[in-house]
């Protein structure tokens, strides 16, 4: 450490410099602290959270979907390492009225051109396994295995190239009360399938049945069960948690 | 009377030390937010549960319950400028030639036991105080090795596949977690101790991490000049 000895003349003046940095040092502090009395002050958008804080998100989205690599896969486990009974979470768009023998994938290619797809053609597609770490927004996770199609083997098979170039997919349940968005280069990642199978048996109801999403490169809840329409779009499809304050990417 | 003025902490140091104290408070409180949505870690002797983190009562004085979407929001912006500081920290460290006054050397891990039975009044041998003691440097370099490990898990938790390999290095996702949490919880603990050695130390230490330099009476010095 450098040191010098000084007169008092010379004293004086460190103590003024002393002072000096005090009063800079309290000015800094108040600063500092009106600064986040403002931002949390800052009232909830219709979104959920504060404007600041969404573009904060929005900005982390744009860095970590550039670093995005659909190459990189979630890591995968043996079946028996698999969760006999997976937790059950949320039952949102999942009501009670819900007739299974009616059901068909709507896939809306363009407005008034919609292809409605049944089980059975979905499951003529190759399946495939997927037994990877579930991981919940609220902070858990549970191995667990999923059997479906390919999302990118689905939009190839039924020709939907046109609509693969578009940026994101928009996916809703029977009753509209659940619905996601998610990134096209996610979708496509391989190991993103349309889900009919849990435990190599079909999906139970609470679990989404007839079909469910499963993207292990997202967070629990683009996971969305009991899919009933999906739509194709170059803006962010509404998602019912980013209107919730979440981050719309929530992206692994 | 002459006096010594004894230059003790750069400009950048200072600015980065105080921006670090409000920053690391705001990841704080906003992995508290996070955590609650998941609140599963406890300390267990057998079947006795030492500590529960975190009880009602710590919850509620805190304002903490269903505010995850909060808490993520605060967090992920705010883990911008700790990390951003954090290397701006170590690299002027590096750079500045200061990491000489803050590594541990050699002699720094036994003698820092000597310091800590010497303020604990067990010993009456004054270590040696330089800049930093050994104490000081060991706890120093420790704290910014756990701020490595914050990002380190941090970034584990945040893109598990993106970055799998720092979740690999971190023995897996809920591993990553729990070493994340424990990380936090050597914060507060550091924290506290910081605070009390910085009350015994005195308005002189204290000026030299606000103003850079202390300002001392020698007497002895006098009669030199003399």
């Amino acid at each position: 450490m450098k040191e010098i000895i000084v007169d008092d003349k010379k004293a004086v003046q460190y103590k003024r410099r002393s002072w000096l940095s005090f009063v800079v040092f309290f000015a800094m502090n108040g600063l500092a602290y009106s600064a986040w009395k403002w931002l949390f002050g800052q009232p909830n958008n219709a979104n959920g959270t504060k404007t600041l804080l969404r573009k904060g998100m929005e900005t982390n989205e744009s860095i970590f979907s550039h670093l995005f690599n659909e190459d990189k896969l979630a890591k995968e486990y043996p079946t028996d390492e698999a969760a006999k009974k997976p937790r059950v979470n949320g039952n949102l768009g999942l009501n009670n009225s819900f007739d299974a023998a009616q059901w068909k994938l709507n896939v809306v290619k363009a407005t008034g051109d919609v292809l409605a797809i049944s089980l059975e053609e979905i499951k003529k597609l190759p399946k495939v396994q997927v037994v990877f770490d579930f991981k919940c927004i609220e902070g858990w996770d549970q191995v667990t295995s999923w059997g479906g199609v390919r999302f990118s083997d689905f939009i190839k098979h039924f020709n939907l190239t046109k609509q693969q170039a578009m940026q994101y997919v928009g996916m809703v349940t029977p009753d509209e009360k659940y619905y996601v968005g998610i990134d096209m280069p996610s979708m496509l990642q391989p190991q993103t399938i349309l889900c009919y199978e849990m435990n190599d048996a079909p999906l139970p109801i609470n679990q989404g049945y007839p079909l469910r999403l499963i993207i292990p490169v997202k967070y629990g809840v683009k996971h969305i069960k009991r899919i009933s329409t999906i739509t194709f779009a170059d803006t962010k499809p509404k998602d019912y948690w980013a209107e919730n304050g979440y981050d719309y990417y929530t992206g692994h | 009377m002459p006096k010594k003025i004894i230059f003790k902490h750069l400009l950048a140091i200072r600015w980065m030390h105080w921006i670090n104290f409000p920053v690391l408070t705001i990841m704080i409180w906003s992995g508290m937010l996070i955590y609650w949505a998941n609140d599963v870690y406890q300390v267990k002797i057998g079947n006795n549960t030492l500590i529960t983190f975190f009880p009602n009562w710590f919850y509620t004085y805190f304002h903490i319950p269903y505010r995850l979407a909060e808490g993520m929001a605060y967090h992920f912006v705010f883990m911008r400028l700790f990390f951003i500081n954090g290397l701006l920290y170590v690299l002027y460290t590096i750079f500045s030639g200061e990491w000489r006054y803050l590594l541990p050397n050699r002699h720094s891990f036994k003698e820092s036991f000597q310091v800590v039975l010497y303020d604990l009044h067990l010993s009456k041998i004054k270590p040696l105080q330089t800049k930093y003691n050994a104490a000081q440097r060991v706890a120093y370099s420790m704290v910014i090795f756990m701020g490595f490990g914050s990002l380190l898990t941090g970034i584990a938790i945040y893109k598990p596949v993106q970055f799998g390999w720092a979740t690999a290095i971190c023995g897996g996702y809920a591993a990553a977690r729990t070493i994340h949490f424990i990380l936090t919880v050597g914060y507060v603990l550091f924290f506290v101790i910081h605070v009390v050695q910085v009350l015994l130390a005195g308005w002189n230490n204290f000026r030299a991490m606000v103003a850079g330099f202390e300002i001392t009476e020698e007497k002895d010095i006098a009669t030199e000049a003399d």
